[in-house]
């Protein structure tokens, strides 16, 4: 199963991954990218993964999860290439029997990825320049 | 002495001005021995930090874990998915 992708993600085939007559409760999250007011004008992100470690890094976390929350299916698809302002670079969905683990098992998903998974991110802005962004949402270093 | 892949990423990629080169370490070496022979022998590297996040074969590791013969090291930004 290939977790990354340069394709929009289409969340009713990732459902259809972990749903399933015994899970009663399914969480979504989805992260989608932003030009707030922190940002200064951005118009895509360009996402870059060490692609055969970000694979192995998603499927221990799923393993992981769903060896902590027994009865839990995850699934996860992280956008590569550039993503527009308001599409969805992530999505994760988490089903489990009862809401509480569904919710407490997609939240760790979502942690796990900010904390381990080898991805970055460059911000394309509409004055025409890039920059590097740390894991603190933070610009680190621009260009042309 | 081994002999390692060394792979850069996103930024750590346009500072040494490539994705990979091979460099050649005394054995016994460590990742921090690998990262202190790139910096010297690839020019852009240099501007690399001197305990960057790493990788051997597609697991993280700390700097003082062992390298054999053919690893892949990977040295990697600060991760920044999701």
């Amino acid at each position: 199963m290939a977790h990354l992708t340069p394709n929009r993600i289409v969340l009713d085939v990732l459902l259809a991954e972990v749903r399933g007559p015994e899970r009663g409760g399914t969480c979504v999250f989805m992260g989608t990218v932003r030009n707030g007011p922190e940002e200064s004008g951005v118009t895509e992100i360009e996402y870059s993964a060490y692609d055969a470690m970000a694979e192995a890094e998603i499927e221990r976390m799923l393993g992981e999860t769903e060896a902590q929350w027994p009865g839990v299916r995850v699934g996860l698809r992280h956008r590569v290439g550039r993503v527009p302002v308001g599409e969805a670079s992530i999505a994760i969905v988490a089903a489990a029997p009862h809401r509480s683990e569904a919710f407490a098992a997609c939240r760790h998903v979502i942690e796990e990825v900010k904390r381990r998974l080898p991805m970055w991110k460059k911000e394309y802005r509409i004055d025409g320049t890039t920059a590097w962004v740390d894991p603190s949402g933070k610009p680190v270093a621009h260009g042309p | 002495m081994p002999n390692v892949t060394v792979l850069f990423f996103a930024r750590y990629a346009e500072l040494a001005g490539c994705e990979s080169t091979a460099v050649a370490v005394p054995s016994p070496a460590t990742v921090a021995d690998v990262v202190r022979r790139v910096r010297e022998t690839v020019p852009g590297a240099r501007a690399l930090p001197d305990r960057p996040l790493a990788a051997i074969n597609l697991r993280q590791v700390k700097l003082n874990a062992p390298v054999a013969d053919g690893d892949q090291v990977a040295l990697l930004p600060p991760v920044a998915g999701g």
